[in-house]
């Protein structure tokens, strides 16, 4: 008998809270895992120096987090969703759809992605067109175009290390994948002259051959990475000629044992993607909803607060991290400040 | 026996071949030991693979992540400068709070100098930044707080132990050697010597880490202080909910399917759907816990109301089937004797077939409470894989408030990418093990304790 009333009070108990948490207090943020190291150190400094409660950061990828942000307004949905691109067109006809009307878009620095490859293992200088040579699916020789028959570096490129081929690239899932595929591989096709001979060979279909240079090898010499980079280290340290694509405060985090390549001879570091002097950066967003301002309790102050020069500045805690600066903050931080909103579709 | 003995056919001495002593063995025989002795070496065997599998795992965690329990912390005179918290001068707590916890580096990294000078510690090459990333994050905040609680701190000297960074404690854990400190773009051979010599005279101290257990998550910058209060706490209200919601619903339906409800085809349905339900990959659960919970019924994010509520769902199918094999093994001569004396249904189930199946049903509950404690797929969806830094309050208001769970915060650490979260991470294995290990002992000890047997 006492069970039937244990079941039924805590019935009653669910039933009753689940009016009374209509008011939630803490800024809650969810997407991108690329920006998840960044936003957990805002919420950690901001918990620390503000009088409001410490915001929750979920993570599961920018297309996750942006998908829960247009789920709606109210108070069981995010008011912040982090995003490593930018929000699409038709994730914004959706977060219409849903009322979702008042949105702030907010870039608040760089992130730039790198090849990494063992300490012991050779120095890489690489350029677009030697990753598009060692790694596209279908390559062009003497004007024909072949399945990609290179099985060393030194194949690729004299001047490379006499290594075999092993590269591990971040899952279709990453946003880091879209970025590798548009500065790297589709720079690298058409610096090799590919583009040419491969938008002839799909009879003049330029989507088509453009896609062609995106497509990586699948004989198991470009390894898909699906989890994090922390799995992408792992596969180099037992597979010492690997080669891993990360991003650049792993890489900062983690230089005892990686030894990072150049790219068109330039060393990545947050100053020369600062001056544009490397070229596979990529910027970094978060979106806010503006119908949640005034609702949820420092919602605002969390924006600020991110893109303020203490934090996202140069020689903040976020660019000790491995942030790249925005040079254009100031413009960032009046926009944030007068809450200026996306044009809807 | 013997009468059959009688007609079987005696051998007829020196007619068809002569009986062989049961001594002498055949081929045949021979062959059977052999496949009965190979037998018993497949099962040693398979025994052996199993034991050195769990032997490696407990042993790789066991290395890995037992320096999670120590943490390193300098005992060094700070003096609070009053120039940094306080610059307007007055000691309004109000004025002070704007001085962010960034600025109380400075204190720390003077002070540290001021300390070498004056102990004449002689380390080569040592510049502002191995002195200014030798403590925590954590340290800059608590002594934030520390003198925005107690404004007479300024310009005193203080002589706490102060948390130092990842690195420097990596140093006395094997992470971190001189070699990979002159690689490591976050640390220097400089501040390696100076850590050394710092220990050498008794300023650095190795203790228990306390802070691990009951210490809240933090940023991927400060791995030295990350710790498991949060999601400590959070397992255990979901486990409250679970055990409050699932016994309770999962005993009522086992005792009706069991003792009251008619054998027909309906009941056949549930009790095949009940099995099916046991076998649905969890993840599902949090699909349905996130339309239902969240989406219809309001409940907030992250909350471990909501992962209690999907947690019991999930152990629900487990609760039944424990406890109905548990009714079941209890004889029908207890049925049949309190019938018989005239007690009716209710009273035979609740007060003879209830208390005898009590052990098998406890065992069985705990099972799906330890089972659910290592779930995270069902958390995913319903926001509990977070950041969470505040601690829930207490219930019922607590259950509301954002939490994390012990299994979440082993894989929240090891995509960090800082490599001291590696050992954070095994050691929140050790401790969700130990967990595991606690529930399924007071299983055994329920059993061992009440079971009785016919």
């Amino acid at each position: 008998m006492s069970m039937m009333k244990m079941t039924a009070s805590a019935f009653a108990m669910v039933a009753v809270s689940a009016t009374a948490a209509a008011a939630r207090e803490n800024v809650q943020v969810a997407g991108s895992s690329t920006v998840l190291p960044y936003a957990t150190i805002v919420a950690e400094a901001f918990a620390e120096n503000m009088d409001f409660p410490a915001p929750v950061v979920e993570s599961g990828g920018s297309s996750a987090g942006l998908k829960q942000f247009c789920e709606g307004v109210g108070q069981n949905t995010v008011d912040v969703a982090n995003s490593s691109r930018p929000i699409r067109e038709a994730e914004l006809a959706t977060c219409k759809e849903n009322g979702v009307a008042n949105i702030m878009e907010v870039r608040f620095g760089y992130d730039g992605i790198v090849f990494a490859s063992d300490i012991n293992g050779g120095d890489f200088a690489l350029t677009p067109k030697d990753v598009f040579t060692a790694l596209a699916k279908q390559v062009v020789v003497d004007g024909q175009v072949v399945a990609n028959p290179a099985t060393r570096w030194s194949e690729v490129n004299p001047a490379l290390p006499d290594q075999e081929i092993m590269v591990f690239v971040p899952g279709t899932k990453h946003g880091t994948r879209e970025v590798f595929e548009e500065k790297v591989m589709t720079v690298g096709c058409e610096e090799a002259g590919a583009l040419a001979a491969l938008t002839a060979a799909s009879g003049g279909d330029e989507d088509k051959a453009e896609a062609a240079c995106m497509t990586l090898r699948t004989d198991g010499r470009s390894v898909d990475i699906d989890g994090d980079y922390t799995e992408t280290l792992a596969r180099i340290d037992s597979n010492k000629a690997g080669i891993g694509v990360f991003g650049l405060s792993f890489y900062e985090n983690n230089t005892d044992k990686l030894k990072v390549a150049t790219i068109n001879g330039v060393t990545p570091s947050t100053e020369t993607i600062a001056k544009g002097e490397y070229p596979v950066s990529r910027p970094l967003f978060f979106y806010v909803k503006k119908d949640h301002i005034g609702t949820i309790p420092g919602l605002q102050e969390y924006a600020d607060f991110f893109v303020s020069d203490a934090m996202a500045g140069p020689g903040g805690p976020l660019a000790n991290y491995g942030l790249v600066p925005d040079p254009e903050l100031a413009a960032v931080q009046a926009a944030v400040a007068e809450g200026a909103t996306v044009t809807m579709p | 026996m013997t009468d059959a003995t009688s007609n079987l056919p005696r051998p007829v001495p020196g007619a068809g071949p002569q009986p062989k002593s049961l001594l002498t063995v055949d081929a045949r025989t021979r062959r059977r030991n052999a496949a009965e002795k190979r037998f018993r070496a497949y099962g040693i065997l398979a025994i052996a693979a199993a034991m050195l599998a769990l032997a490696f795992l407990l042993f790789t965690i066991l290395r890995d992540g037992s320096s999670a329990f120590f943490q390193t912390y300098a005992r060094i005179p700070m003096t609070i400068e009053a120039s940094v918290v306080d610059p307007k001068g007055n000691r309004d707590p109000a004025e002070m709070a704007k001085t962010l916890t960034t600025s109380y580096n400075r204190i720390l990294q003077d002070s540290l100098a001021d300390f070498i000078k004056t102990n004449g510690i002689a380390v080569e090459g040592l510049d502002d930044d191995d002195l200014a990333g030798f403590f925590s994050g954590q340290a800059r905040a608590d002594m934030r707080w520390a003198v925005l609680a107690d404004p007479s701190l300024v310009g005193q000297v203080i002589d706490v132990p102060v948390l130092t960074s990842s690195r420097v404690d990596g140093m006395f854990k094997g992470r971190v050697t001189r070699e990979s400190a002159a690689l490591d773009g976050k640390t220097s051979v400089a501040q390696f010597d100076l850590a050394m010599a710092l220990a050498d005279s008794g300023h650095l101290k190795t203790r228990f880490n306390w802070d691990f257990i009951t210490g809240t998550d933090s940023s991927d910058t400060r791995p030295e202080s990350a710790g498991l209060g949060v999601a400590i706490i959070g397992s255990a209200y979901m486990m409250l909910i679970v055990l409050v919601l699932a016994l309770p619903i999962g005993v009522a339906t086992s005792i009706y399917l069991e003792e009251f409800a008619p054998k027909n085809r309906l009941t056949d349905i549930i009790e095949v759907n009940i099995s099916n339900l046991a076998a649905v990959p969890s993840i599902v659960f949090g699909i349905l816990g996130l339309a239902a919970f969240i989406n219809v019924v309001g409940l907030p994010r992250s909350a471990p109301v909501v992962g209690g509520l999907v947690l019991t769902l999930m152990t629900l199918p487990t609760i039944i089937i424990a406890t109905r094999a548990a009714l079941r093994a209890v004889p029908p001569s207890i049925r049949d004797a309190a019938l018989g004396v005239g007690a009716s249904r209710m009273q035979t189930v609740f007060h003879h077939v209830l208390p005898l199946a009590m052990p098998g049903i406890l065992t069985g509950t705990i099972i799906g409470l330890a089972q659910a404690l290592g779930e995270t797929a069902p958390l995913m969806l319903i926001g509990m894989v977070a950041f969470v830094t505040t601690y829930p309050s207490a219930p019922p208001q607590g259950l509301f408030d954002p939490a994390s769970a012990l299994p979440v915060q082993v894989f929240n650490w090891t995509q960090r990418a800082d490599p001291a979260f590696f050992e954070r991470a095994s050691g929140a294995i050790i401790v969700l093990l130990a967990f595991m290990l606690a529930m399924n002992l007071l299983a055994i000890f329920l059993r061992r304790r009440f079971e009785r047997r016919w």
